[in-house]
């Protein structure tokens, strides 16, 4: 089996005036047509990880492998223009708050019918009606009034339901997203997360979840890579979290207070300093 | 340098750059330390650094440095071009020596420049401060006045005021604040009320503070930044706003070297004696451009948006 | 027991004529000195303003609001800022970005007419777990969790008998959060003090508090004690859909 993205000793560096600082310090992984999770706290280095996948790290950024393919194409030397073509059309990218990502000027259905007509030359007529068909499929009741609709009237669920749809239309392969449903209220996370599954499965997409909440990751993934300081340091299939071995995602688990149990104090993490150099763990299927 | 200065400048460096300063003071300037850093990696910022600082000794030596009196005509050797015996910049219509002339100007420049620079933006710092902060009535006259002053050309209230005021540096330098503080309103009204909704002023509010600590010691120091790049962006404006008064005789009065006033003196003879009026306007040019650079600079050291993380 | 906080038939509302819209509708609870209330909803549900009322941080509102059993008046004045203080939920905006940890204590301290400033710094920082070191830093030198502790040592500085939080780990690491929630919990016990808790997740409302009310649309729709919530007893389907909600999330 082919898979649909391949890394192999990712390093995403930052110049600074104390030195370079290492965001991503030679991580290898692959997805296959599966869902898999990037979980990790702040600093480390999954959402980086997310970005130079879309070589979106911008200068003085600076992104090294010895491997990153998606497709089987080599995305280290890929010129720009192809990989425009590349986003949107096999590989697009779900961001945290759509009160960011989508133009604020523009109405929903023009923004989505864009996004298709970047990369296939369609009709307006046939656009629209995949458009309308796109906010359906993402559980939105009325799409001809969604459509219509400039993204400030609209709620944060359903912002981010019209980010999923304007990622999708385009069919691409693979999908990722970053931290997806962290700005919403927890019941529509859900129901956006749920839609979110039920397309990619649909389509036999390949899903990258990236997020800080373990156990949300689990609910909705296959497989999932726990990030610690720029690197990977322990995986673990979904269904087996509880078997995690790594103190890093034990701390994780355990510092997370939890509704049905009592307890007087929260276990707290002590980041041992030899996490950080570990060697890590390897990705590749 | 001896060893010891060596190891004295790189203990300095180091309690500069301490992660974890030990006292106020050593807070502030590693703070200071940090800006200054990223100012000195902008070449062109300090290029005009360096050209301000190269004006300000030369207003201040101007005596010791300038070859002849500024004020001496030689009616023998009127219009003498470039180089001629010991005129390095030539002379002007009364043979006064132009180089001794400029250096001596430049003294006439920084003054308008510094009084300039305090009077407007403060004004402006706490008209639109207020006007933000208070907000309601108060906001709306403060700043439809300041709409009223910057409903006219500058350079014409500017004038207005000078011709109510009478003629004179002074006055032109008032002339000049009046009709340069509405901008500086604006920026600091519109920072204020991004501001005052913050949470840490909702914050120093809950400790009981009052409108005047919190405008004073929460909200200007945020706004200053803004206001000094605007600043220094603005110099060269006022430079050619008060050369513009001195060239049409209501600035700076004769014989005083100012350089606006200097351009105009040797207009009459700008075909023929070319570097009369150019040598000032080359003087104008460079302090303009060196505040242009310094502000660029600044804009990107100082801008809060930037140094938030 | 006396009741620290009490509030009857609170209604905030911004905005006036056409534009008016009511945040908060005839809410009424009361919090017993030395307990821990939680409040919450979902964003929009006006649980935030209940507590920015308290503070009188907002332009309209009607009702009675007493707090140590004294109703307050339309301003608050020095004797409630000592009283009643509170730990906002972004530690990034409630710190000012120009000034040092030191200048952010001391001023608090000078501004409730507190003497011996300069002991009482390190003490603070002592109690949320801040060493020294930390005194003269900006904050953009320190983490989110070390400044979300600044914020609670400034609000800790005037010694205040009821404490308003709201949010103040939703934008922490969970294992950070473990550490900001731990410490809240010992320095109720230490210093004796009333919490007001306003959260959206129910698992950090159901770890520190005792009771808890449900918000919806600028209403309360149902107060109950935090056993009752644990076993997933609510009696609004409201509240059910909130816990349902939030036990599959964490399934």
């Amino acid at each position: 089996m082919s898979n649909l993205v391949d890394v192999e000793n990712l390093w995403v560096r930052f110049p600074t005036r104390t030195g370079v600082f290492d965001a991503v310090r030679g991580i290898s992984f692959s997805l296959g047509k599966e869902r898999l999770g990037i979980v990790g706290e702040s600093g480390s280095g999954k959402s980086m990880t997310g970005r130079a996948l879309l070589r979106l790290i911008r200068r003085p950024g600076i992104v090294e492998a010895d491997r990153m393919e998606i497709l089987g194409q080599d995305i280290m030397a890929m010129p720009e223009k192809a990989m425009r073509q590349l986003r949107g059309r096999d590989i697009s990218m779900v961001m945290q708050d759509p009160k960011y990502s989508l133009n604020p000027v523009m109405r929903v259905g023009e923004q989505i019918v864009e996004a298709l007509s970047i990369h296939e030359k369609v009709d307006r007529k046939l656009a629209r009606q995949k458009a309308l068909d796109m906010l359906e499929a993402v559980v939105i009741r009325d799409p001809e009034r969604v459509f219509a609709a400039y993204p400030h009237e609209l709620s944060g669920g359903m912002g981010q339901r019209v980010m999923i749809a304007m990622m999708l239309i385009a069919n691409p392969k693979i999908l990722i997203a970053d931290e997806p449903t962290s700005a919403l209220d927890v019941s529509v996370q859900i129901q956006v997360l749920e839609i979110m599954d039920k397309l990619v499965r649909e389509r036999g997409m390949g899903l990258i979840f990236i997020s800080h909440d373990l156990r949300l990751v689990s609910n909705f993934c296959d497989r999932i890579l726990i990030m610690y300081g720029g690197r990977i340091v322990e995986i673990c299939e979904s269904g087996k979290l509880e078997e995690a071995k790594h103190p890093y995602t034990r701390g994780l688990l355990n510092s997370m207070p939890q509704l049905t149990i009592k307890k007087d104090r929260l276990e707290t993490l002590d980041r041992d300093p030899a996490w950080r150099d570990q060697e890590s763990v390897s990705g590749i299927l | 340098m001896s060893l010891v200065q060596q190891t004295e400048k790189q203990n300095m460096r180091a309690w500069l750059l301490a992660e974890v300063p030990t006292s106020r003071h050593h807070a502030r300037m590693a703070a200071w330390y940090q800006n200054w850093l990223a100012l000195k990696r902008n070449t062109l910022a300090m290029a005009g650094l360096g050209i301000l600082v190269a004006v300000i000794i030369i207003a201040i030596f101007a005596p010791i440095l300038a070859p002849h009196d500024p004020f001496t005509q030689d009616l023998a050797n009127r219009l003498k071009p470039l180089g001629f015996a010991d005129h390095l910049l030539g002379t002007d219509s009364l043979g006064r020596d132009i180089l001794s002339r400029l250096l001596y100007g430049s003294r006439i420049t920084l003054y308008i420049v510094t009084l300039v620079a305090i009077i407007a933006p403060i004004m402006g710092l706490i008209v639109g401060t207020i006007s933000g902060y208070v907000g309601g009535w108060v906001d709306v006259v403060l700043m439809r006045i300041t709409d009223i002053f910057l409903a006219f050309p500058k350079l014409v209230l500017a004038l207005a005021f000078v011709a109510a005021l009478g003629a004179g540096i002074e006055n032109a330098v008032l002339a000049i604040s009046l009709t340069a503080w509405p901008p500086y309103a604006r920026i600091a009204r519109a920072e204020t009320l991004t501001i005052r909704k913050s949470d840490f002023i909702q914050a120093i509010k809950l400790q009981g503070a009052g409108p005047i600590r919190i405008i004073t010691k929460h909200i200007w120091p945020l706004c200053i930044s803004s206001i000094v790049i605007r600043v220094t962006l603005d110099m060269a404006g006022v430079i050619l706003t008060a050369a513009g008064l001195g060239f049409l005789g209501l600035g700076a009065q004769p014989p005083s070297p100012e350089w606006g006033a200097m351009i105009s003196g040797g207009r009459k003879f700008i075909l023929d004696h070319w570097w009369v009026a150019t040598m000032p306007g080359i003087a104008i040019f460079m302090v303009s451009l060196a505040f242009n650079l310094l502000g660029d600079g600044l804009r990107d050291v100082l801008d809060p948006k930037e140094s938030g993380r | 027991m006396k009741k620290a906080l009490e509030l009857i038939d609170l209604n905030v509302w911004f905005g006036e004529g056409a534009d008016r819209v009511d945040a908060v509708k005839s809410v009424s609870f009361s919090v017993r000195q030395g307990d821990s209330f939680g409040l919450v909803g979902e964003s929009g549900s006006g649980k935030s303003t209940v507590l920015r009322a308290v503070t009188g941080l907002v332009p309209y509102w009607n009702g009675t609001i007493l707090v140590d059993q004294k109703e307050l008046g339309a301003k608050r004045d020095k004797h409630f800022y000592k009283t009643v203080q509170m730990v906002f939920q972004d530690p990034y905006a409630s710190l000012h970005p120009r000034h040092t940890v030191d200048r952010v204590l001391s001023e608090t301290l000078q501004l409730h007419g507190f003497k011996d400033i300069d002991s009482k710094i390190p003490k603070l920082l002592d109690d949320v777990g801040l060493g020294a070191s930390f005194r003269f830093r900006y904050p953009h030198q320190l983490s989110g969790g070390q400044r979300q502790r600044v914020a609670i040592a400034r609000a800790l500085a005037p010694e205040p008998k009821i404490l308003l939080l709201d949010e103040p780990t939703s934008a922490l690491d969970v294992s950070v959060q473990a550490e900001i929630l731990n410490l809240l919990s010992e320095l109720r016990a230490e210093h004796n003090l009333t919490y007001v808790m306003v959260s959206h997740d129910l698992a950090v409302v159901g770890h520190m508090c005792d009771n808890v009310a449900v918000m919806q649309h600028g209403e309360l729709v149902e107060m109950m004690t935090v056993d009752k919530m644990r076993n997933q007893q609510a009696d609004h389907p409201y509240s059910r859909h909130l816990l349902e909600s939030s036990a599959r999330y964490r399934a």
